[in-house]
């Protein structure tokens, strides 16, 4: 030894005087612990506030109450309540004399501006009414419409009064007409009917999500169709059947590696693979199922064989023991077992799948599509595309809707990861 | 086990029918789009800007009933023999899967006596449909591989690889495939190196965000927290990894670029309002749980023998934390940190909606920069020139992303792989 050797009152003397020096860095890092997990915390409740403050008043908009005298004669022309016949009646014209008759404008350009208070769907709204209940003939009812975004953003507060006439979105005439309406009772904020029954619009006081919505699952429907099946036969296939060999160490790096590829690549693919090559059509759910499909897949592969390797071997041999064959050990026992942690894996991978966008966009699911699709044929679009779409419109209100939809999508992913929990709790076995 | 037989027969007549159907619903386009070439008249091929793309794209329209103004008269015709056509394969697939599921059925069905052991045949036929399905994994690779290369082969051809990899102006317009020789040289430029500085800077921002909160909060939960504290607070951290990035981009352009607009100019600092630095922060939270998770797993599987070998020389838990078991558990932790750059360099939507679209090559965070993600997606959203240099440089960048990306995911797993028994 050619230390030199402390003696152990002094050594003992040297720990006692750093000790507290030691103790306190201790304590330093466990406080830089708590203070990153409180940032990263902190960032969620912020997030999560921020967007349910924005989103809140979007499920919300202002409405007028108008008196709406329903003469068959006018509303419905060839009297048969045919969209064609309702069509060529003259729903808004009556909209708007009842408007008139409450604010009474004067002059052509005040009848001008106070025609495009309410908002452009007044008509559909109307007709929708008296398809659904045409007892309604022949009778002055009240039917609340929506008001223009902009003078939404008006009783909101956003534009204000004080605001010169130039810089205001808004003319002084239409304010005084609003301070009518409001002075009359006739105008009320209510939960919107337009954000879950409306469609893409341009209009973001008609604007809502339910086309989006049948979108999501149309496309996630294909989605699970198609990755649920081929995610458990390739785990089972590699847990399971397959040797050890280069074909199955193949497979696995493949699947890592996707797991790994960015999302828009995917996007990229089906571009140039389902629509250039194989001809498929644009912007349908059908492609971006597909798409989402392989995208998925490693998640679906990768749970699903840790649950087949969860299965005790015993299980196998008991059933190899009674003389079943492979297939029926895998079927009737394996599988069974396996499959609350395979769903649990597979409603993640389809969580997943929900909010993802970049893809889609590639394949042209970001077209403004009003129609709702009825088929995985029919050009649609989905929720967060459709989020992506309102953010990048300027109206105020358009903020709103898209945070409203944001908290709708949420909402699906939440439900869906802590439905996922529930099934691993429930269902899992410890052997 | 008598249904053994029917299911035999019935998987043998199916199968081969199945396959019979998806051969003729994908061949017969492909099939009609060379034989419409006949009904194309010759002036229409030989003239400058005949592309056969649009033209079957408009015979496609035609026959789908879409019709933009008045076609010619060629089109219309095309478009009425290629209809003829469709109904006349139709029928035939109707035939020939006919004929396919009763010779197969009836083969099968002829196999079926009593020396037969239909469940051996049915486990072979269901072990190769296992094995087919596994294979899916490897052709989709395949399919992106050859996709983005195919495509970025032909982009190559038009602009120089020195160019596209070292030029420093990235400034892509549509003029059509004749850039080659038509004396427009220098309308576009394709250097991609704005591209990757823009993706590092904002890659780099999102690091310094997440590594270090990512880090200590994996410390924290691993040797500090109690079991109740880890049972909340690591689910509400993979919450972060589960919301949808459409949502962080929304949330960084509508609320932290304005707020970091404000409070720039409060303090004299001139931010762009698609600043590097507000998408950067956001994606940097949006990380956060690719480290914490997995080097907490790692920092986890560190032996408790290490741990207590530290304590039995007389370490704080500090020490020991520090000076072993973060050394021990160091290759895990970097390839956390890799899998989240290249997690970073992936992402899209944060970029698009936040980042902007201008090519800046600056490494000032308060400038707008421009990604690689964000630039595949504003050329390939919408309507597309095929032939061009700007949509082929798409998938050019495609290309170095899926190596970038790849490149990292190998390395990380390397290093995974090189490091984990050593304290086994």
């Amino acid at each position: 030894m050619t230390n030199k050797l402390i003696n152990p009152t002094r050594a003992s003397e040297i720990v006692k005087n750093s000790i507290t020096k030691r103790r306190a860095k201790d304590n330093r890092l466990k406080l830089y612990g708590r203070i990153a997990i409180g940032l990263a915390v902190c960032f969620l409740i912020f997030l999560f506030s921020s967007i349910f403050i924005k989103g809140y008043p979007g499920f919300f908009q202002y409405y007028v109450t108008l008196d709406i005298n329903f003469d068959r004669e006018r509303i419905d022309p060839q009297g048969d309540l045919s969209d064609n016949s309702l069509f060529n009646g003259e729903a808004s014209k009556i909209v708007n004399e009842a408007l008139f008759t409450i604010i009474d404008p004067k002059g052509r350009k005040a009848k001008k501006q106070a025609k495009k208070m309410v908002s452009s769907g007044k008509d559909v709204r109307l007709t929708n009414l008296v398809q659904s209940n045409p007892n309604l003939f022949g009778t002055v009812s009240s039917v609340k419409f929506a008001l223009d975004d902009d003078i939404d953003s008006f009783l909101r507060g956003y534009i204000k009064r004080e605001t010169p006439e130039s810089e205001r979105r808004i003319s002084d005439q239409i304010i005084k007409f609003v301070d009518k309406l409001d002075k009359e009772g006739r105008i009320s904020y209510e939960f919107s009917d337009y954000i879950l029954n409306g469609s893409a619009s341009g209009n973001p006081e008609m604007a809502g999500i339910k086309g989006a919505f049948f979108g999501s699952i149309l496309t996630l429907s294909v989605c699970l169709l198609i990755a649920f099946p081929l995610g458990v036969a390739t785990a089972v296939y590699l847990e399971e059947v397959a040797k050890k060999n280069k074909i199955t160490e193949l497979i696995e790096v493949n699947i890592n590696n996707l797991a790994a590829v960015p999302s828009v690549v995917f996007g990229i693919m089906g571009l140039a693979i389902f629509i250039s090559i194989f001809g498929m059509p644009r912007s349908i759910p059908l492609v971006g199922g597909m798409v989402l499909a392989l995208m998925t897949l490693p998640t679906i592969i990768i749970s699903s064989r840790a649950a087949i390797r969860a299965v005790p071997p015993s299980v196998r041999d008991a059933a190899y023991g009674i003389g079943a064959s492979k297939l029926q050990v895998i079927f009737h026992h394996v599988i069974p077992l396996a499959m609350p942690g395979m769903l649990t894996g597979t409603i993640i991978g389809m969580a997943q799948a929900l909010g993802e966008t970049a893809p889609l966009l590639m394949i042209g699911m970001v077209a403004f599509i009003v129609d709702v699709p009825n088929s995985v044929m029919d050009p649609g679009t989905v929720l967060p595309v459709q989020i992506f779409m309102w953010a990048d419109f300027a109206e105020r209100m358009f903020v709103q809707k898209t945070s409203a939809a944001i908290i709708i999508l949420l909402g699906f992913l939440i439900s869906m990861n802590a439905f996922a929990i529930y099934l691993r709790k429930k269902l899992e076995r410890r052997w | 086990m008598t249904h053994y037989y029917g299911i035999f027969c019935s998987l043998s007549a199916l199968l081969p029918t199945l396959g019979v159907f998806f051969i003729f619903t994908i061949c017969d386009d492909l099939v009609f789009a060379e034989l419409v070439k006949e009904y194309i008249p010759n002036e229409v091929i030989n003239s400058k800007d005949y592309n056969f793309t649009i033209v079957l794209a408009q015979i496609n329209n035609s026959v789908e009933g879409l019709v933009f103004g008045t076609p010619p008269q060629w089109v219309t015709n095309a478009a009425e023999i290629w209809k003829s056509w469709v109904i006349k394969s139709n029928i035939l697939t109707t035939i020939v899967c006919a004929i396919t599921i009763l010779t197969s059925g009836f083969l099968s069905y002829k196999k079926i006596n009593s020396e037969f052991r239909s469940r051996n045949a049915v486990e072979k036929i269901i072990m190769t449909l296992l094995a087919i399905s596994s294979v899916i994994a490897i052709l989709t690779t395949i399919a992106i591989i050859f996709s983005v290369i195919f495509e970025s082969i032909r982009f190559f051809a038009l602009i120089p690889f020195d160019e596209f990899l070292f030029g420093t102006v990235w400034n892509p317009q549509f003029e059509g495939a004749e850039r080659a020789g038509s004396g427009q040289e220098g309308l576009s430029q394709y250097g991609s190196v704005p591209l990757f500085a823009g993706t590092f800077l904002i890659s780099f921002i999102a690091l310094s965000v997440s590594i270090p909160i990512g880090l200590s909060s994996a410390i924290y939960l691993s040797e500090y927290a109690t079991s109740k504290e880890r049972a909340i607070f690591k689910p509400l951290l993979e919450i972060l990894a589960g919301i949808p990035t459409v949502v962080y981009g929304f949330f960084a352009a509508l609320t932290v670029a304005p707020f970091l607009r404000s409070s720039g100019s409060f303090f004299g600092l001139d931010v762009a309002s698609e600043s590097a630095l507000a998408a950067g922060l956001v994606m940097g939270i949006m990380i956060i749980p690719f480290i914490s998770s997995l080097s907490d797993d790692v920092i986890n599987a560190v032996p408790q023998s290490l741990r207590d070998a530290g304590y039995g020389l007389g370490s704080t838990k500090n020490e020991t934390v520090l000076k072993i078991v973060l050394p021990a558990a160091l290759p895990g932790v970097v390839a956390s940190i890799i899998l989240a750059v290249s997690r970073a360099v992936g992402e899209t939507m944060i970029v698009v909606m936040a980042a902007g679209l201008a090519a800046n090559l600056t490494a000032n965070p308060l400038e707008a920069v421009t990604t690689v993600t964000s630039q595949i997606v504003t050329i390939l959203v919408g309507d597309q020139e095929f032939e061009s240099a700007k949509t082929l440089s798409a998938f050019a960048l495609a290309l170095t992303l899926i190596i970038i990306t790849l490149g990292m995911n190998f390395y990380a797993l390397h290093i995974v792989k090189k490091y984990r028994e050593q304290y086994d």
